[in-house]
């Protein structure tokens, strides 16, 4: 057996991102699943006030706390966090200024949102700062709080931009407080111990999205994990040449309704099956050029439960994308 | 389907009737594609019409001509009628705006002043205000009898109508009034302009931030301040253009709990600002009319069906079919329960149901075969 990487190379944060509509919070959540099995305590972390990770777990909204919202098999445990930009700053304040009571005049102000509004950068730069927070908590003491932190990000077309906040901020300022906080958590974001994750469907837009965003994050250095594909149809055996009096007489045989408009139904959503997998497949191609591990994930047919979840978790886990090492 | 209870949305006759519709609905529901073929169906139907785009799959744009940003209209080739099209570019639209609204010298200074680069590039609500500015513009040119706008793919469809309010909250902010006071006092008088809170907040942001960066906000906020009473009162007159007979607004969403959801909110929201909502577009339906339905044949019998023929080994590809049918089937009623509890909460909304494409829609064809479908 390989000797265990040194724990500075070890991933712990694992950042996902897609493009709307692919199921990034799905995956997301079942790679924090995965990735707290057997005894592991991951932190979900989600920073676009959708509260997808509370609709997910079927859960009250969150609030601005670690709370757990799961468990995962062998007493692993998965805590979830929304964070919020201003709660963030006057968390970042009360810490390296010990100054919360300022920042809740500046928040009474209106401050914190217009300098958000106004440098969206700033934004940014307080949300990764907490991300990185959550990642090294506890490391000076040997003790680290979380094994791994899974963040459900903004989409694949803003992500290298939101995760490259020194460049962001760059721009705006050359120094000072802001330069050396985005500097560090840089630091982070492009150490071994980060894999950004792309989530798609095997559909044009999505696959285009996927590879602009690993063309902008290669650019920025930051370090790409799988591609995940989901949601993906496993191809029938369907023979591609179906004769009507072949399907006509499994019917019958089948004691079910055999007409014409039965027939006609039948054939056209294989054809319909068939197109899709040529498309699927011809989508593939274009992921494969990326040199990248892909891992694919099934379409659930129920609704994404809680056993929905470990389901996925599991095909996560069997295909690599929770392993420790990049 | 389960939509009988709805009246299914009369497209062609919003497309007869009225003079701009808004698609809405969250990212990745296919609202560009729907924009874009109800645009074209319009065109089709002797209607001057316009699209406005924010961020179409590639192919579709180049089968649309859109294959530069020059954030101009230019005509579709190959419509039986005139369509024009055009991209949102954000950017160059801030910057007509700023041009058109100040001075050669203080434009320069405005775009030079690196707060402006980030705002106009990237700021969260810049794209919808652009959208929503670049709307107000086609509108006033009367050129079309028709301008169709597709809107930013937010992660929330309220993002677009938010948008104008936010900026004039951010422009009538406190922070702002504490900002410009040096450019009004006259520079070094400002500390004594501002009360002693302030100078306390001004304390803590130079900390924070630096003083370098804190100069560079008050040149940036002070130069944009002449032309902030533009901006609002555009914001407003194209918000109160929204609101007018004339205006469809076509929510769009998929059969997914999430999409649907979004499709909720902002139907209630239009609902509450007196907004016209035309009806909302369900797409990506798997429908299986048709198939044994008639006969009172369940995914459950199919299933059975199948596993009878492959443990007989006689009839394989007949048994696969039936295996694909009866997923489809479990899907279908799925999406069908979906789309029902969204029509129990907002009953009298009409609702258009739009299969599933096998393939990604690229050219015209594509587009009217949507159209057809929208219409019904």
């Amino acid at each position: 057996m390989p000797a265990a990487p040194p724990v500075e190379a070890r991933r712990r944060l694992h950042v996902v991102t897609g493009k709307g509509g692919t199921g990034k919070t799905t995956v997301a959540a079942a790679l924090a699943i995965a990735l707290a099995s057997g005894g592991r305590r991951v932190l979900l972390m989600e920073v676009e006030d959708r509260q997808g990770i509370a609709q997910l777990f079927d859960t009250p909204p969150l609030p601005y706390e670690e709370r757990p919202v799961a468990v995962a098999p062998g007493h692993g445990q998965v805590v979830a966090l929304a964070v919020d930009a201003e709660e963030a700053l006057l968390d970042y304040l009360d810490m390296f200024y010990n100054m919360r009571r300022a920042g809740r005049m500046l928040k009474r102000m209106g401050a914190i949102d217009f300098a958000t509004t106004i440098a969206p950068g700033v934004r940014d730069v307080l949300l990764t700062g907490k991300l990185k927070e959550a990642v090294d908590r506890g490391a000076k003491t040997g003790r680290r709080v979380y094994d791994a932190v899974v963040l459900d990000a903004p989409p694949t077309g803003r992500i290298a931009r939101f995760l490259n906040v020194t460049a962001e901020v760059g721009t705006l300022t050359r120094a000072g407080p802001i330069k050396t906080q985005s500097d560090s958590v840089t630091r982070v974001i492009r150490s071994p111990q980060t894999a950004v994750h792309l989530v798609t469907v095997l559909e044009e837009m999505p696959v285009q999205e996927t590879v602009d965003g690993v063309a902008e994050l290669r650019a920025a250095d930051i370090p790409v994990g799988h591609v995940i594909v989901n949601m993906h149809r496993q191809p029938y055996p369907i023979p591609a040449r179906l004769g009507r009096t072949t399907v006509r007489a499994g019917l019958r045989a089948a004691g079910l309704p055999a007409d014409k408009p039965v027939l006609d139904a039948l054939l056209a959503e294989a054809a319909d099956l068939r197109s899709r997998i040529a498309l699927q497949e011809r989508e593939r191609i274009e992921l494969d050029r990326l040199g990248l591990p892909i891992a694919a994930l099934p379409m659930l047919t129920g609704a994404v439960d809680l056993g929905g979840l470990y389901r996925l978790a599991e095909t996560l886990a069997a295909q690599g994308v929770s392993r420790s090492v990049g | 389907m389960s939509t009988q209870q709805s009246a299914r949305l009369d497209v062609d006759a919003a497309l007869r009737n009225a003079r701009v519709i808004v698609c809405c609905g969250s990212g990745g529901v296919g609202k560009t594609t729907t924009a874009a073929a109800l645009a074209l169906r319009a065109a089709e139907q002797g209607r001057r019409t316009v699209v406005l785009t924010i961020d179409p799959a590639r192919r579709l744009a180049q089968s649309m001509g859109l294959a530069e940003l020059d954030n101009l209209p230019s005509r579709v080739a190959g419509v039986d009628g005139e369509l024009d099209a055009m991209m949102l570019d954000m950017k160059r639209t801030f910057d007509e705006i700023v041009l058109a609204h100040s001075d050669p010298e203080r434009a320069r200074q405005i775009f030079a002043n690196p707060f402006y680069q980030s705002l106009s590039s990237s700021f969260a609500g810049t794209q919808e205000y652009m959208a929503m500015e670049k709307l107000g513009q086609l509108v006033a040119e009367r050129r079309w009898d028709l301008v169709v706008v597709d809107t930013p793919p937010t992660r929330s469809a309220l993002d677009f109508l938010d948008a104008p309010k936010h900026l004039g909250k951010f422009l009538d902010g406190r922070v702002i009034k504490v900002l410009v006071a040096p450019a009004r006092a006259g520079g070094r008088a400002y500390l004594k302009v501002v009360n002693a809170g302030l100078a306390a907040v001004t304390r803590v942001m130079t900390r924070i931030i630096g003083a370098q960066v804190l100069t560079d906000v008050q040149q940036f906020v002070a130069s944009l301040e002449t032309m902030f009473g533009g901006f609002r009162d555009r914001a407003d007159q194209t918000y109160q253009m929204l609101a007018a007979p004339g205006t469809a607004f076509v929510v769009v969403a998929t059969p997914e709990a999430a999409a649907l959801r979004e499709a909720s909110f902002f139907t209630e929201r239009l609902a509450s600002e007196g907004m016209p909502l035309a009806g909302v577009v369900v797409n990506r339906l798997h429908p299986v009319d048709g198939v044994f339905a008639d006969d009172g044949v369940g995914a459950a019998r199919t299933i059975a069906a199948a596993e009878e023929l492959e443990a007989a080994g006689t009839h394989p590809e007949t048994a696969a079919l039936l295996r694909l049918h009866a997923e489809r089937a479990t899907l279908a009623r799925r999406e069908a329960a979906l789309v029902e509890r969204f029509s129990r909460a907002h009953p009298g909304t009409p609702i258009t149901p739009v299969p599933a494409f096998p393939e990604d829609i690229h050219d015209l064809d594509g587009l009217r075969a949507i159209g057809a479908a929208l219409a019904g």
